[in-house]
């Protein structure tokens, strides 16, 4: 069939193969490059939970998206305008993701009875018609990287591995993009360790480049112009790189040091990494031996006057709730962040889900309510990250972030902050003028947060605990009414946070129709959902994207009363919606649902919106 | 409050205005005294102590020293010291734990603190008992001993408290009696000036659930015949002549008394606290008869914290990022105009 000609605006490119292959290498670099450009970027790594899943099987593909555009882009798309499959399993894991017309790049080396049948293809699918429909580029790729790098001296292993850098060579050329921000990372990665790795992978970047040349790949080849972003200095950042520099801003802008107590997991563990790396900054990153000691250890930096946060994901947000109604009830500042993913107990690792909102309002014994926050974009996780701390630090109280794998592994152009444009944060110490008359429990009169008295100070001498206090003196306290006194104040000093946050604001229309709800890592695709989206005519369409969950913005209300339906949308199996229906009651709620471990797809929600706009 | 200019303090000074709340005539009260007594010896100011608990009765304990305090959650009180010592090196950080807390719901975090060597030092309060929950067996109960949870007597193995805090790579342990506050004082000042973890158990008799457990060693006519103190340097001798000491016979180590069989002190085991090899404090540990009291072993190692320090001394040398301004512009970025 002739080459389509594809929209230059924005291209979804796919980069699949063996979890070997070097795929999220490879993809990483493309966006780098692509977002060094000025282009707008999102992208989505999808890898499977085993670090070396059976070869050449549909389990062990891993896969890099990035979505590039020339104007802004919000989500990491959701069809692939170009798939690399480096093998037969990579083309069966992604073909359903391929429009027809859209091109496939085949290393026909790795497309051999064998290998399609372990892939679970029934026939051959180079011949038996599947790919019809497709632009299809065959190429040779782990043959011609053998052959391009044949004198350099190099076992067949280790030629073989850069064979990634081949099919990388062969996008650049497709999409006009240079290679010099690749050379250079592979330079600075192996020039001074392995000078003979950089120069072969250099060499077989630039010999797919040419060959991609040769062959006219892709004759309708095109340039993505630069986006429109608002005006600034801008950088790549992932997710969870974007979280702990936010936690790391907020330290030094409280005039504290930071410390973490955390465990590994997944899809978190990038958070413990990045802020491991700070020491000097008065960092301090403890790896505790389990998600409990992570929390308490934060807990009693926390004590002894650190901004404290741990991280983690759902089963390790489960470990931590003796620890969150020990901070609930201490009313110490400390923040938890939870890169959610699927569950529910180990669940899907590796894949989002926005499993964990109703664990991390409700998830502990007695009265124990606390804040709960939730990043919308990869870049964003800065800026709640640092919001977390602030909040924390003011009130005297627990906060929650959310985020999720999607959020957390993904990456975005991010707008730099300097340091003298973030807010103030003010920790709640105790003022001068009641050094004299403190008590642990006196609280501030607008917030009711309590002082914060730190140990080394010979006023501030005090004992606390995890038995219901005096409402003033801290001490133990079983007396009835005092216990009542106590579970309301918290619950109210929770709630007066409400003053602190901003409204909800609404994108699309401002009254009308359909009012979409969404909250957390879903903006991105809800968002371009309600801006492409061109149902039955002269309807009005909004979107109320929640960051502020526990409390929720003052005019919640008021937004949803001036829409005729509101649809909830989840990839859960629907938690925000029972939040809503207890909080602000009053309105009908639909909802729209989705658990897969993937992220929403326009299409599925232009769907979801006909339907409820149809109906009477 | 008290005013702290000068640190010239008596043990009264750390004691708080709270009501203590043991059962007449636990163990426990004698041990408070002891730590309030060796508070002003180690002279650190009142502001820079922190104690920390987990739960059960000893738990109690932060609630009645006139220091700061943290009751903490059942098991977790070593995350609590370490993130409060993390938090701030300069804090003296006590934890109080029993042997539930310590070794059945926080044996994990109990080891681990002990394998780091931060400086913390931790009073690990053993009565063989669940006192709190009203007389439940514990990790270290004695086989075949009836209890409300073991009605027809214990069938786990119990643990030997020290051999767990040495198999954890402790640098630091001793033991000690509640019948014997003076020398307890003793241990707690040698726990404050050993550099990393420092373990002290002491036996502890619980009134109500587990009265006399320690009475074989404990009990006026037996303590002298039943109880050996170590010293540094020192040959291990005991008994209410003084006559008897421990010798060691290959792998084992036997009770002689001097002049019988032609004994004579030069045979007698000379206390060594500070050897790295820990074989012979394991064999101290596990004596059954007589029970060896007294720091068993104190090694020095470069506690958490200073290789901490180290590390964050050399990052700060070597980052090209000297304060966030520099981290949040580094890499590559790009202007949109």
């Amino acid at each position: 069939m002739s080459v389509e000609k594809q929209e230059l605006e924005k291209v979804v490119i796919k980069f699949a193969g063996d979890s070997g292959d070097g795929m999220q290498l490879t993809g990483m670099q493309f966006t780098g490059t692509s977002a060094l450009l000025g282009n707008d970027i999102a992208t989505f790594p999808d890898y499977p939970a085993e670090i070396r899943a059976p070869q050449g099987t549909v389990a062990g593909v891993s896969g890099f998206q990035v979505h590039i555009g020339q104007t802004q882009v919000l989500t990491p798309g959701d069809h692939a305008d170009l798939l690399v499959a480096m093998n037969a399993a990579a083309l069966k894991a992604n073909l359903d993701f391929v429009p027809v017309g859209r091109t496939i790049i085949l290393d026909t080396d790795n497309f051999k009875r064998r290998d399609w049948e372990k892939a679970g293809f029934e026939t051959d699918p180079l011949s038996s018609g599947v790919l019809d429909n497709y632009n299809v580029i065959e190429a040779p790729i782990t043959s011609l990287t053998k052959t391009a790098l044949s004198d350099m001296g190099m076992d067949n292993k280790t030629v073989v591995r850069s064979k990634n850098m081949f099919a990388l060579g062969m996008v650049y050329w497709m999409f006009s993009r240079p290679m010099t921000h690749t050379e250079k990372f592979l330079s600075d990665k192996f020039g001074n360790k392995a000078p003979i790795v950089a120069e072969a992978n250099i060499k077989a970047m630039r010999a797919g480049y040419n060959y991609a040349e040769t062959i006219e790949a892709l004759s309708s080849a095109f340039t993505i112009l630069p986006c429109d972003l608002e005006p600034g200095t801008y950088k790549n950042v992932m997710g969870n790189q974007a979280t702990a520099w936010g936690f790391l801003a907020a330290a030094e802008k409280a005039g504290l040091d930071l410390f973490l107590g955390s465990y590994p997991i997944t899809p978190a563990s990038e958070i413990l990494h990045e802020i491991a790396a700070y020491k000097h900054f008065g960092a301090k990153a403890f790896q505790a031996e389990d998600e409990i000691a992570g929390v308490v250890s934060a807990i009693g930096a926390s004590f002894a006057g650190n901004l404290a946060i741990t991280t983690t994901s759902g089963p390790g947000l489960a470990l931590k709730t003796e620890g969150l109604g020990l901070a609930t009830i201490t009313e110490l500042p400390l923040v938890v962040v939870d890169v959610q993913r699927g569950g529910p107990s180990t669940g899907l690792p590796t894949k989002t889900e926005q499993s964990d909102l109703l664990q991390a309002l409700y998830g502990r014994n007695g009265e124990s309510p606390l804040v709960v926050i939730a990043a919308s974009s990869p870049a964003n996780c800065f800026d709640f990250a640092f919001e977390a701390s602030k909040i924390a630090l003011e009130h005297m109280t627990p906060v929650i972030l959310l985020t999720d794998g999607y959020l957390g592994n993904g990456s975005q152009p991010w707008k730099i902050r300097t340091m003298s444009e973030l807010p103030e944060i003010k920790p709640n110490f105790v003022p001068d003028n009641l050094r004299e008359e403190w008590l642990p429990y006196m609280r501030d009169k607008e917030t009711l947060a309590r002082y914060w008295g730190i140990p080394g100070q010979v006023d501030y001498i005090h004992r606390i605990g995890g038995l219901e206090k005096d409402e003033l003196t801290g001490n133990v306290s079983y007396d009835p009414i005092n216990h009542e006194h106590m579970v309301k104040t918290r619950a109210e000093k929770v709630r007066r946070v409400a003053n602190s946050i901003p409204n909800v604001l609404v994108d699309g229309e401002q009254e009308g129709d359909l009012l979409v709800v969404g909250w957390g890592g879903t903006y991105g695709s809800l968002l371009t959902a309600i801006n492409q989206y061109e149902g039955e005519k002269g309807k009005k369409i909004g979107l109320a994207h929640f960051n502020y969950i526990n409390p929720l913005p003052k005019n919640t209300a008021e937004v949803f009363g001036k829409f005729k339906k509101i649809i909830v949308c989840e990839l859960n199996d629907g938690q925000f919606i029972h939040v809503l229906r207890s909080n602000v009651p009053g309105f009908k709620y639909d909802r729209f649902n989705k658990i897969q471990g993937l992220p929403f797809t326009v299409t599925e929600l232009h769907d979801a919106f006909n339907k409820i706009i149809s109906e009477d | 409050m008290i005013e702290t200019k000068e640190i010239n303090y008596t043990p009264k000074d750390f004691s708080s205005d709270q009501e203590v709340k043991w059962c007449p005539g636990c163990g426990d009260y004698a041990i408070l005294k002891a730590v309030q007594k060796a508070m002003p010896l180690i002279g650190k100011k009142r502001e820079d102590v922190v104690f920390v608990s987990g739960i059960g009765c000893s738990s109690r304990f932060p609630y009645y020293m006139d220091t700061y305090g943290f009751h903490g959650i059942h098991g977790r009180a070593p995350a609590l010291a370490s993130g409060v010592k993390l938090a701030n090196p300069d804090l003296s950080v006590w934890q109080i734990t029993g042997d539930g807390d310590a070794l059945a719901i926080g044996g994990n975090h109990f080891i681990h603190a002990i394998r780091r060597n931060m400086g913390l030092n931790i009073l690990l309060f053993n009565n063989r008992i669940y006192g709190l929950t009203k007389g439940q067996f514990s990790p270290t109960t004695d086989l075949g001993h009836k209890t409300k949870s073991s009605p027809q007597g214990v069938i786990d193995n119990p643990f030997h408290p020290g051999e767990l805090i040495l198999g954890a790579q402790g640098t630091f342990f001793a033991r000690a009696v509640d019948i014997n506050p003076r020398h307890l004082t003793d241990v707690v000042v040698e726990a404050e000036e050993h550099e990393g973890t420092a373990v002290i158990e002491v036996l502890q008799n619980c009134i109500i659930f587990n009265d006399k457990v320690f009475s074989e060693f404990t009990a006026k006519e037996n303590k002298d015949e039943a109880l050996l103190y170590l010293e540094h340097g020192k040959p291990m001798i005991f008994g209410k002549e003084g006559n008897k000491g421990l010798r060691l016979n290959g792998l084992e180590i036997e009770v002689v008394t001097i002049g019988e069989n032609g004994v004579t002190l030069d045979d007698l085991i000379v206390h060594d606290a500070h050897k790295v090899n820990p074989t012979m404090h394991f064999m101290l540990v596990r004596l059954e008869y007589p029970m060896v009291l007294g720091v068993i072993r104190s090694i020095e190692q470069e506690p958490f914290e200073q290789r901490l320090t180290k590390q964050v001394e050399q990052v700060e040398k070597q980052s090209p990022f000297k304060n966030m301004d520099d981290l949040l512009l580094s890499g590559e970025t790009w202007d949109i105009k």
